[in-house]
């Protein structure tokens, strides 16, 4: 409560100001670190600031000026989000009486014509100019009635900035190509609408939550300080600033009728209130209960649906482009936790969302569509797969390959995945069946006897029965000789190894012998890694390689995922043949498939993972050639 | 009442990824010899799962932490079918963290599963050490669990 957070407040101050004379430095060194790194509690300690100054005007000085001496190290380092969190910590400080607001307007003359400099990334003029507009919730009021003039040309300088930049990023990042219902603005385009509204409503700002006003006696006593000149550090080679975003929204007032009204898309509440939350989420995210529970105990939470606050912006960063700010997987468990907390309301939320983010599927960014899949399946297999499936009966009618069809049929595939086939039959209506998922059975060829007539068929028989006998490589090897290969004609025969039926016989068999679980196909994989890259040496070899493994296991992507990572991982095959195949004309017809995308992107990131391997390895070797030719 | 030096622990603060009080009485080595294993590991312990449950889907789920080297499943000594348990191995331990973070303690085949720090799989391992075969948890279980194959051994 207010009062208790008051007294506590007035406790503490005393107790820090008699600890002064003895643990200054630790003193400062907490505050600062709390600063940058507990935005979501700004207010509550810059009126702690605020009490020590007026007790203690020297300590005042040192901390204003140990919180210089930490922005410039952010911003040498780049850490551009921590530096914003200081900013703002220091604007405060205004109100609190420790920063005089002629000081103040200063440094943002400062900020914002580093606007006016030349050839440097946009993205540096950019953070400039979100570190002043971003501290104006806190802070306007108070600087325009000090410096009105000033404040005038800032924001006059902001908008022609703001009208000349570039915005070619903004539809890469947007996660909906349509602008209805809420349109997805670029992050400084909508902080500028929020703080004209904010100038329009005269500064008058009324949620956050300010202690400082309680103790306005004692504060207005205190002694201020001026902020040193600061000049912003210049542009350099290293500097690597914060990506432009674009602001997610999926809900507005008209979405909870009964509750109360939700702050406007352009007014500062929305603002702060997603400033807030995202940092409790930053602040917390090893953390789910904590972080649930401290996103639910958001102060005000009895004036702004805060249930549809959290849902948009745990949403919002899941579907960030290019990459989420943390592992999608937490975002879940969150939501599961945030749903224990609150269960008589949160879940009925998140399911207003779920249907909200299903009839917009026609134009979200597929990468998006991806993550909207792997949360609702997951999601959905810690409840029972319950779900009202019939209230998405529209899309039966469309095609198949429309993004809501698609997008069923996705959801149910990954489902599977976590429970079995029939189960996934069950939990959907009968209508539904055109959409479930194959069952995941392998396919083997020379199993048929109706296909006895294939060449190759009697070997696949003999190799069968060597393989159960524990036959060695040799005996293998000495089996498949047998195989004629249908490509001899076109070839003079000279070192031709490539002979697309023995790698059809062999790996037919031996991934039908191995079917029964992903340990048996790895041990079958390693068993005759030999035999493996022996007929996949060439490179057309290893695309028939993978074309064998996708009509064995066509029906189950996800053993063809786990096959594929570990030919990768073994050599059997390469990321060049993986590509290939990917994009091959065979494959055509699954090319929208998102387990075809799962593959490429996981074999791109090992890929990578390797290159920056070799490439680190290959830096140290270099440093420990360098110093051996020292000596 | 505030304590400044709380708040900074409480950002530092990853309860989830911690080691448990639990260590294996049939580990080979000192206390300190599993600890230091323990810590630097990316093998976790999977428990409460159900015995039908497949490799598959234990791949699916706890390869949204990341990329899986292995799983091992966990075996009746004596039936040499799965009794409930697995270990799961990846090539980070930063992964490994995340599944402790985000996926212990959430469902899998509609049973809230339990991870904790292995030191490392060692052939044998994958048995379970109850005296019918199955885990030990299963021997004296008082309650009817359908998917552990009913009541405790010693109810049976």
């Amino acid at each position: 409560s207010n009062s208790s957070l008051e007294s506590n407040l007035e406790g503490l101050a005393g107790v820090l100001e008699a600890d002064l004379p003895n643990y200054k430095s630790k003193i400062l060194r907490i505050l600062c670190t709390v600063a940058r790194l507990l935005p979501e509690k700004l207010t509550v300690y810059t009126t702690l600031v605020g009490l020590l100054n007026a007790r203690n005007y020297n300590f005042g000085g040192e901390f204003v000026e140990a919180m210089i001496r930490q922005l410039k190290e952010c911003l040498k380092v780049n850490m551009y989000n921590e530096a914003v969190h200081l900013v703002r910590f220091l604007s405060d400080l205004v109100n609190c009486h420790v920063i005089a607001a002629p000081s103040m307007v200063a440094m943002f003359e400062n900020f914002v014509s580093v606007t006016q400099e030349e050839d440097v990334p946009q993205v540096r003029c950019d953070w400039y100019m979100f570190a002043f507009l971003s501290s104006l919730p806190w802070v306007g009021k108070e600087l325009y009635e000090k410096k009105d003039a000033e404040m005038d040309r800032l924001l006059s300088q902001t908008e022609s900035y703001l009208k000349r930049r570039q915005k070619i990023h903004v539809p890469m990042l947007q996660v909906w190509t349509a602008d209805k219902p809420h349109p997805q603005e670029e992050y400084l385009d909508c902080l500028w609408s929020q703080i004209q509204k904010l100038k329009k409503d005269r500064w008058q700002e009324r949620h956050i939550l300010r202690p400082y006003l309680a103790f306005d006696s004692v504060l207005c006593e205190a002694l201020q300080h001026n902020l040193p000149p600061f000049t912003p550090p210049p542009h350099t080679e290293d500097s690597v600033y914060p990506m432009p975003r674009v602001i997610f929204r999926m809900f507005d007032y008209t979405d909870d009728p009964e509750g109360p009204v939700m702050p406007g898309s352009h007014s500062v509440e929305r603002f702060v209130i997603e400033e807030n939350l995202h940092c409790i989420i930053k602040s917390h995210w090893k953390e789910r209960k904590t972080c649930a529970a401290q996103l639910l105990s958001y102060p005000g939470n009895n004036k702004i649906p805060l249930n549809y606050h959290i849902v948009e912006v745990i949403f919002a960063e899941l579907f960030q482009l290019p990459s989420p700010p943390h592992i999608e997987v937490m975002y879940t468990t969150l939501l599961i936790e945030l749903c224990k907390l609150q269960p008589g309301s949160l879940p009925q939320v998140l399911a207003q969302a779920t249907e909200m983010l299903y009839m917009r599927l026609d134009t979200m960014n597929t990468t998006c569509v991806d993550r909207f899949i792997n949360w609702f399946s997951h999601h959905l297999s810690n409840f029972q797969f319950r779900w009202s499936w019939e209230d998405w009966s529209d899309c039966l009618t469309q095609d198949l390959e429309k993004p809501k069809p698609k997008f069923v049929r996705e959801v149910l595939e990954k489902c599977m995945r976590l429970s079995y086939h029939q189960r996934i039959i069950d939990i959907v209506p009968a209508s539904f069946s055109v959409l479930s998922p194959a069952n995941p059975v392998c396919i083997y060829k020379y199993g048929d006897e109706s296909n006895r007539s294939l060449p190759g068929y009697t070997v696949a028989l003999c190799l069968t029965i060597a393989i159960k006998n524990k036959a060695s490589n040799d005996e293998i090897f000495s089996i498949l000789k047998d195989v004629p290969n249908p490509n001899q004609d076109d070839d003079d025969g000279e070192g031709f190894t490539f002979n697309p039926l023995k790698i059809e016989v062999f790996v037919q068999t031996l991934l039908h012998l191995a079917a029964k679980s992903f340990s048996h196909s790895f041990s079958a994989l390693a068993k005759f890694h030999e035999v493996f890259k022996t007929l996949a040496e060439s490179d057309e070899g290893k695309l028939h390689v993978l074309r064998v493994v996708y009509e064995v296991w066509k029906n189950h992507p996800q053993m063809i995922a786990v096959l594929v990572d570990k030919m990768i991982r073994t050599q059997i095959v390469d990321c060049a043949a993986v590509a290939n195949w990917i994009f091959s004309s065979e494959l055509a017809h699954d090319f929208t498939r998102f387990y075809i995308w799962e593959i490429l992107h996981s074999t791109i990131r090992k890929m990578n993972k390797h290159v920056l391997k070799i490439h680190k390895e290959l830096e140290e070797t270099k440093a420990r050639l360098a110093r051996q030719h020292k000596r | 009442a505030m304590s400044s030096c709380g708040t900074l622990s409480i950002l530092r603060s990853d309860s989830y990824a911690e080691l448990s009080q639990y260590r294996d009485q049939h580990f080979r080595g000192t206390r300190y010899d599993q600890e230091r294993l323990l810590r630097k590991s990316c093998t976790l312990y999977v428990g409460n799962l159900s015995f039908y449950t497949t490799e598959e889907q234990i791949h699916e789920l706890f390869g949204k932490s990341g990329d899986i080297k292995k799983v091992i499943m966990g075996l009746d000594k004596v039936k040499k079918t799965a009794c409930g348990f697995c270990f799961v191995e990846y090539y980070a331990r930063g992964d490994a963290e995340n599944a402790m973070r985000y996926i212990n303690g959430t469902r899998l085949d509609d049973r809230i599963i339990r991870t904790d720090w292995d030191a490392g799989f060692k052939e044998g391992r994958q048995y379970g050490r109850g005296r019918s075969g199955g885990q030990v948890r299963d021997e004296y279980r008082q309650d009817y669990d359908a998917g552990r194959g009913g009541y405790g051994k010693t109810v049976q």
